[in-house]
C-alpha cells in the first residue's frame, strides 16, 4: 500500500499484457469508485430537475413562506410552513427523548459499566439499532398513541390518534441508540490523562465528566446529536404510519401534525398524473428535507474531523 | 474552607487538615450523576423489552388459527354453489375463501362426489378473534352457533401453517407472508448483485490504488454524505431515474433492488476499507518482494485475507437492506401481491410494505398477522446479524 507505484511498474514494465490487464482492472477499479459519487449527483439532479419542474408551475416564495397547503383541490396551494412546522415539533420532541437518554446512556456505558455490562449492554443497543423504522411505526400507531390517548383522557385533555407526541417518542427511542453508540465512541476517545489529572486533583467523578470530559468531547457530542436530527427529519415509515396527513399549523403537540417525509410519501402513493403540481410537490419537499440534511452532515463531519485532529484519534 | 459547624465531626477537623464540609454534597451530587446515567440506559433497555414484549404478546396469538370440525356435501348442486355444501346456519363461521375452495376437493378427488365428509375448515377471522378472546364483530345467532361446536369439541386452534405457504390475501385468515418473503429475497439478490462488486471494488480502490488527492477526498466525502441521506431520498431517485428515465418496470424487484444497492453501497464501503485496512502491511511487502504485481497481491492474497470482514458488513449492509421501507414504497412496492413473484420484473411487495400494508387494514384479525410478520422479520434480521457476528468471531485473525 505504502509502495512507491512507479518503482513497481518500472519492474514490471518488460510484461506488456500484465501492464495492460493490470491498467485495465485499475480503471474499472476507478470506475467503480465513481458510482456512488454519481448517485449522490443522480439524487441531486432528480429531486432538482422535477422541483424545477414544480417551481414553474407554483410560487418558490408561496412555497417558502405560505401556510395554507391543498394540493388536492382546484386552485391548489402549495404553502409549506405548515408542514415544516409539523416536522419541527416533532422532531424537537424526539431529540428532547433521544438527546437525554443517549447521551447519559452513553457517559455510563464509557465512564462507569465495568466490561463485563458493557459487553452485555452493547448487544442489546444494537438490536434497538437493528430495529426496521416500520416496526417502530407500527409500534407508535397500535400502542404508544392510543396509550397516550387514554392517559390524556385520564386527565381530562384530548389527544388525537395520530398525535405528533406519539411518532416524537417512538422516534425518540429509535434515534437513542444513533446517539449514545456515537457519543460513547467520541467520550472514550477523550484522553484518560485528563480524567486522571482531573481525579487527582481531588473532584469526584461526576465533577471530573461534567467540566472535563464532557467539555472535550463537546464537539463530538454536538456531531453525534447533529446526525440525529438528521435522521429524524429523514425518518418516514413511524411518521407515515403515526402521524398526520393533515398540514396542520399548531403548537399542540397532543394534536395531528404532519412531515415533509409524510407529504412526499402521500403524494407519490396517490393516482395523480406524474407531472401534476401535486405529485411534483414531493420533489420540492425532497429538495428541502435533501439540502437541509446535507447541511447538517457536513457541520457534523467538519466537528468530528475537529475533535480528531484535537485529540488524534483514528478510530471514528 | 467553610467550618461552621465544630461540633460535627470535629474528629474529622482535627486529624485531616483537608476535611470539607461541602464533600458530602458533592459526593451526593456525583452519586445522583451516576445514578441518573444508570437510569437512563435502563430506560434504553427497557424501551426494547417493552417493545419486544409488545410485539410477542400480539403476534403470537397469530400463530394459532381456529379450524371448525363441519360436514360437508358433495354433490353436483354444491360444486355450482359451494355455499350450499354446508349447513346454512354453519356458513357465516366458515372462512369464504374455504368455502370458495370446495369444489376443488372433488375436482382433486373424484371419488368424494355424492358423499358427505367430516372436515376441519378454516374459521372467519370474527369467529377466529372470538375463540382468542380479542375484540370481535359476531352476530348472536353466529356467537352462538360457535358455543354449541366448541361444547362439541368441534373448534379448535391448529399452528396457523397458511401464514407462511400464502400470499397476501383480503381475506385475513388466508393472508399469508409468503410472497413478500420472495420478494424481499429477489430484491436483496438483486441488491447485493450490484452493491456487493461495486462496493468491494471501491473500497479496493481507496485502500490500495488510490494516491491521497483531491479526487479521492471527494469520493470519501461522498460516501460519507451518501450514508446520511435520508431513505426515502432515494425512493425519490429511483422513481425519477429507474422508473421514469431509464423505463424499468414499476413495483419490480429490480427497481427496488437497485434502489436499496445504492443505499447499502456506504456501509459495504466503510466496512470493506476496515477489512482491508485491517491486513498488515507486510503481506503486501512480501508479495511485491516475490515479484507479484499490485493486482496479483490485492487479489491472491489481501481479498482473501480481508474477505470474512467484508463478508460481515455486507451481512449487516444486508440486514439494513432488508428492513428499509420508504424508498421501496416510493417505487410502488406496496401493490397487493397474492400470487409469489417468479422473476424479478414482476410486481412484488417485500416484508417491510407487507407489514406497512396490513398495518393500515380496517380488520382487526390484521393486527396479529402484523405483529407476527414483525416477529418473523425480527428472526430473519436477527439471525442474520448473528450469524455476521458468528463469521467475524470465527475468522477474526490477531495480527
Amino acid at each position: 500500500m505504502k509502495q512507491n507505484p512507479k518503482a513497481i511498474s518500472a519492474f514490471q514494465s518488460k510484461n506488456k499484457i500484465t501492464q495492460m490487464k493490470e491498467d485495465a482492472i485499475k480503471y474499472l477499479l476507478i470506475a467503480s469508485s465513481i458510482i456512488s459519487v454519481l448517485t449522490t449527483f443522480g439524487i441531486l439532479f432528480s429531486i432538482l430537475f422535477e422541483a424545477i419542474e414544480f417551481f414553474k408551475l407554483k410560487s418558490f416564495f408561496y412555497f417558502l413562506t405560505g401556510t395554507e397547503w391543498s394540493p388536492g383541490v382546484e386552485g391548489s396551494k402549495f404553502g409549506a410552513v405548515p408542514i415544516f412546522a409539523g416536522t419541527f415539533i416533532i422532531t424537537l420532541i424526539a431529540m428532547m427523548v433521544a438527546l437525554p437518554i443517549g447521551i447519559m446512556s452513553a457517559i455510563y456505558m464509557s465512564e462507569y459499566a465495568s466490561n463485563k455490562t458493557r459487553n452485555r449492554v452493547k448487544p442489546l443497543l444494537e438490536i434497538l439499532a437493528g430495529i426496521p423504522t416500520v416496526v417502530y411505526g407500527f409500534f407508535a400507531a397500535i400502542t404508544v398513541a392510543p396509550f397516550i390517548v387514554k392517559v390524556c383522557e385520564a386527565v381530562g385533555l384530548h389527544a388525537s390518534f395520530n398525535s405528533a407526541l406519539a411518532s416524537g417518542i417512538v422516534m425518540g427511542i429509535m434515534i437513542i441508540p444513533i446517539i449514545s453508540s456515537l457519543s460513547d465512541d467520541v467520550i472514550s476517545a477523550v484522553p484518560d490523562s485528563q480524567r486522571k489529572g482531573s481525579l487527582a486533583l481531588g473532584l469526584t467523578m461526576a465533577e471530573t465528566i461534567k467540566s472535563v470530559v464532557l467539555p472535550a468531547a463537546l464537539p463530538g457530542l454536538i456531531s453525534a446529536s447533529l446526525l440525529g436530527v438528521s435522521r429524524a427529519l429523514g425518518e418516514t415509515m413511524i411518521v407515515v404510519m403515526a402521524a398526520g396527513l393533515r398540514p396542520n399549523l399548531t403548537m399542540n403537540i397532543l394534536e395531528d401534525m404532519t412531515t415533509v417525509t409524510v407529504r412526499i410519501v402521500d403524494s407519490l402513493v396517490g393516482d395523480q398524473a406524474f407531472n401534476s403540481p401535486a405529485t411534483l410537490s414531493a420533489f420540492a419537499l425532497g429538495l428541502v428535507l435533501f439540502v437541509v440534511t446535507l447541511i447538517l452532515n457536513i457541520i457534523s463531519v467538519y466537528l468530528i474531523r475537529k475533535f480528531k485532529e484535537k485529540y488524534k484519534v483514528n478510530n471514528l | 474552607m467553610r467550618r461552621n459547624n465544630p461540633k460535627k465531626s470535629k474528629k474529622n477537623k482535627t486529624d485531616n487538615p483537608f476535611y470539607d464540609p461541602s464533600l458530602r454534597k458533592r459526593h451526593t451530587a456525583a452519586k445522583r450523576f451516576k445514578f441518573f446515567a444508570a437510569a437512563s440506559l435502563i430506560t434504553a433497555i427497557a424501551f426494547l423489552f417493552v417493545f419486544l414484549t409488545d410485539m410477542v404478546s400480539k403476534g403470537l396469538p397469530a400463530l394459532k388459527q381456529t379450524y371448525v370440525q363441519i360436514e360437508v356435501t358433495y354433490n353436483e348442486k354444491t360444486i355450482k354453489s359451494s355455499r350450499q355444501a354446508i349447513e346454512k346456519k354453519l356458513r357465516k363461521v366458515i372462512s369464504r375463501a374455504w368455502i370458495r375452495e370446495i369444489p376443488k376437493h372433488v375436482k382433486n378427488n373424484p371419488k368424494l362426489m355424492n358423499t358427505t365428509q367430516l372436515l376441519w375448515a378454516i374459521a372467519d377471522d370474527q369467529v377466529d378473534q372470538y375463540i382468542k378472546g380479542h375484540h370481535y364483530k359476531l352476530k348472536n345467532r353466529d356467537k352462538k352457533t360457535v358455543d354449541n361446536l366448541q361444547k362439541l369439541n368441534r373448534v379448535e386452534l391448529r399452528f396457523n401453517s397458511i401464514f407462511f405457504s400464502n400470499g397476501d390475501s383480503k381475506i385475513p385468515e388466508f393472508a399469508g407472508i409468503k410472497s413478500a418473503l420472495i420478494g424481499s429475497i429477489l430484491t436483496l439478490l438483486v441488491t447485493m448483485a450490484v452493491s456487493f462488486p461495486i462496493g468491494v471494488m471501491t473500497a479496493v480502490y481507496l485502500e490500495e490504488f488510490a494516491n491521497d488527492n483531491r479526487f479521492t477526498q471527494m469520493i470519501e466525502v461522498n460516501i460519507n454524505n451518501l450514508a446520511a441521506i435520508p431513505s426515502i431520498l432515494f425512493g425519490l431517485l429511483g422513481l425519477a431515474i429507474f422508473i421514469n428515465i431509464f423505463g424499468l418496470p414499476r413495483s419490480s424487484p429490480l427497481v427496488g433492488g437497485l434502489t436499496l444497492a445504492l443505499m447499502t453501497l456506504p456501509i459495504i464501503i466503510v466496512t470493506a476499507r476496515a477489512a482491508l485496512r485491517a491486513v498488515p502491511d507486510t503481506i503486501r511487502q512480501a508479495g511485491y518482494g516475490l515479484g507479484l504485481t499490485k493486482i496479483q497481491v490485492v487479489r491472491d492474497h489481501v481479498l482473501p485475507l480481508a474477505f470474512p470482514g467484508i463478508m460481515t458488513g455486507s451481512i449487516i449492509g444486508l440486514a439494513q437492506a432488508m428492513g428499509e421501507t420508504a424508498p421501496l414504497i416510493i417505487v410502488g412496492m406496496i401493490a397487493f401481491i397474492p400470487d409469489s413473484p417468479s422473476s424479478i420484473t414482476q410486481a412484488a411487495t417485500v416484508m417491510p410494505a407487507q407489514i406497512f400494508t396490513w398495518a393500515g387494514m380496517p380488520e382487526r384479525a390484521y393486527i396479529e398477522k402484523t405483529a407476527l410478520g414483525i416477529l418473523t422479520l425480527l428472526t430473519v434480521l436477527i439471525s442474520l446479524n448473528t450469524f455476521a457476528i458468528y463469521l467475524r468471531k470465527k475468522f477474526e485473525t490477531k495480527w
